[in-house]
């Protein structure tokens, strides 16, 4: 008896989208099964917000050790660490050298990369398999590589914690991300398009920036937005290459709450929170069209 | 069906048939694909002046001894010009098998693959197990699908930070390990226990890009596929492994390169957590930056090294995997 009153609840839900009929169509489960894949969806999903929510609740907390002992936390919740955050930190610098940087990176890349990926997506000339093969393997460098070239060359030309110099850095990964990405998505625009501007007597050039470019602006937003969150989400070029506390990105400013004698972990919370909601927002507007990107598109050789 | 003619041209390279002169051909190249090559110029500059100019400016420092003693700096108004001098091939020779070079270079090493072996097995069979959950029908599971997205839609700087305060010693997970009275391991401390948190932290970020990419590939596998096999009375387990298994093979060779990829030059994770205080669970990109830049004086010769080597391990893997997947007549992808 009691296992029967246990699953009375998805008894309610499967029917709702069966066809009335006996037979049991393929995708539908039984009872158990049906229950086994909600508990394992629900366990799945708590362990996929929970670093989240809690640092949420820790960002809550007003003392710096809260984290310790959140029990307490409950009792004397506050708004206070994000009032001091917005108002006696560098947060505002730090949001203005994020955004600088990130928006920057992606504008460069997307406006250098455009003509690669319709090029390779839509002619094939003598060298085409090479350089499809250097933009895979730059993209895939470890930061390691250039990182100490970087720095030198950076240094002898006076960009070390400047905003063009971190730009710069980013766009040895974005770059030939952007024209793989590009070329997936000018893929997927018909030929004919092509065909049907030359045959009224456009250029080559002609036929891309009047045919599609207005018809890949989805795909360049994706390029673009995907550039963007690369470069807002580096770490290591950006501890290293930016020194002054007020060009710091959020990931490097973030680190700066924890030095060897004083770690204010609540203000560090309510930061990354801050941070946080507009990245993850900004996210789900375009996650769909991102690993479509990402996979599919740049599948084809 | 008309198919652009420019896509046709360049695969039959081989076959024009009497070759005409050198000079000709170039000539002929050039005329044929000139608009090919300037739209692709933009590219090939900024990856030359950017990409090609310092890595043969690295290379050229891996044959040198320079650190942060010898390289031109500038000390407020003196300028001190470099006093490195060239070496060969010694930092590679000492890196590989100098003295110390298992503690330094090959234990590493070993981390880094098993590392990336682990990582990419686990995201790949949960992301997996995810996907199939979320491809039946079910009530809720777009809502489902938003919230296991969320690890992918917070930067990684933000979440390692939150993971951060959960493992301290008395934070979050030891508390509740002490409730159900297990042992509570210094996660942040203890070497071991330091590489299962890394692993632990890397795969909770990392599962649902494979969760989405898998999903969109059995969203694509042919439904009619499914009835065939029911009909011939394949059980569940045969459906997945002769229907699903090949129907996702081409999605899973690309998001398997990509997530061996990002796993191996995984750097914020690992550096994130740690910082400085785990020597034990470095994977080779972070001891490189940490030779580079996390030390005094700062062995910029040695970091560029391994910056090479790691270049050299993803070709050589990348090159395998690459001719493994057409010996295989799949088809990759990239």
């Amino acid at each position: 008896m009691s296992t029967t009153t246990l699953q009375t609840p998805p008894a309610d839900q499967v029917p709702a989208y069966d066809e009335p009929r006996k037979a049991r169509k393929r995708g539908d489960r039984g009872l158990a099964g049906s229950l086994a894949s909600h508990g394992l969806l629900i366990v799945a999903s708590l362990i996929a917000m929970f670093p989240i929510a809690w640092l949420f609740y820790l960002s809550l907390g007003p003392d710096k050790d809260d984290y310790l002992h959140p029990a307490g936390i409950w009792d004397k919740m506050t708004l206070d660490n994000y009032a001091f955050v917005l108002q006696h930190t560098n947060f505002f610098d730090w949001l203005k050298s994020s955004l600088i940087v990130s928006l920057g990176t992606a504008f460069i890349g997307v406006l250098v990369a455009a003509t690669t990926g319709y090029a390779v997506s839509r002619m094939r000339f003598p060298g085409y398999r090479k350089f499809m093969w250097v933009l895979l393997v730059t993209q895939m460098f470890p930061v390691a590589v250039l990182m100490v070239p970087m720095y030198q060359i950076l240094s002898n030309l006076q960009l070390i914690d400047s905003y063009l110099g971190l730009i710069l850095v980013y766009l040895t990964t974005t770059v030939p991300y952007c024209a793989w990405l590009m070329k997936g998505y000018f893929d997927t625009i018909p030929f004919e398009i092509d065909e049907a501007g030359r045959v009224d007597g456009l250029t080559p050039f002609g036929t891309f920036t009047r045919l599609i470019l207005p018809l890949a602006k989805p795909g360049l937003a994706v390029a673009a937005f995907y550039s963007f969150l690369t470069a807002f989400g580096e770490v290591a070029f950006a501890a290293t290459f930016m020194l002054s506390d007020t060009k710091y990105t959020f990931a490097v400013g973030l680190m700066s709450y924890v030095s060897e004698h004083d770690a204010q972990r609540h203000l560090m919370a309510a930061t990354a929170v801050l941070v946080a909601i507009p990245a993850s927002a900004f996210f789900y507007l375009v996650q769909k069209n991102l690993v479509t990107g990402l996979t599919a598109g740049g599948t084809k050789g | 069906m008309t198919v652009a003619i420019d896509r046709a041209t360049g695969k039959r390279r081989g076959d024009r048939a009497p070759r005409p002169g050198r000079l000709q051909r170039l000539k002929h190249s050039y005329q044929k694909y000139w608009y090919a090559y300037a739209m692709i110029a933009p590219v090939v500059v900024v990856l030359g002046v950017l990409v090609l100019y310092p890595l043969v400016e690295g290379f050229y420092l891996t044959l040198t001894d320079a650190n942060s003693l010898n390289s031109a700096r500038t000390i407020g108004v003196n300028h001190i010009e470099a006093t490195y001098k060239f070496i060969g091939l010694d930092n590679y020779k000492d890196i590989l098998w100098g003295p110390t070079s298992y503690d330094r270079f090959w234990s590493h090493f070993i981390w880094t693959i098993v590392w990336t072996a682990l990582c990419v097995v686990l995201h790949y069979c949960i992301g997996l197990g995810l996907a199939l959950l979320l491809n039946q029908k079910l009530r809720g599971r777009t809502f489902y699908r938003l919230i296991l997205v969320l690890p992918w839609a917070v930067p990684t700087f933000v979440t390692v930070f939150g993971w951060r305060f959960m493992l301290a010693d008395g934070g979050i997970i030891n508390s509740m390990l002490d409730a159900v009275h297990l042992p509570s391991p210094l996660w942040l401390e203890d070497s071991f226990w330091q590489r299962f948190a890394a692993i632990m932290v890397n795969t909770w970020c990392g599962v649902p890009f494979m969760m989405v990419s898998l999903l969109g590939g059995l969203q694509s596998i042919d439904s009619t596929l499914y009835e065939a096999a029911e009909m011939d009375g394949a059980n569940a387990w045969q459906r997945f492994r002769y229907v699903t298994l090949p129907g996702l093979r081409s999605v899973s060779s690309t998001v398997v390169l990509l997530g061996v990829i990002w796993t191996f030059n995984q750097f914020a994770v690992i550096f994130l957590l740690f910082g400085d205080t785990a020597p034990d669970a470095q994977i080779l990109v972070t001891w490189a930056y940490y030779l580079g830049f996390g030390q005094q004086p700062r062995d910029f010769a040695q970091s560029a090294a391994y910056g090479m080597l790691l270049l050299a391990i993803l070709v050589v893997f990348t090159s395998f995997y690459r001719r493994w997947l057409n010996r295989n007549e799949q088809q990759l992808a990239i």
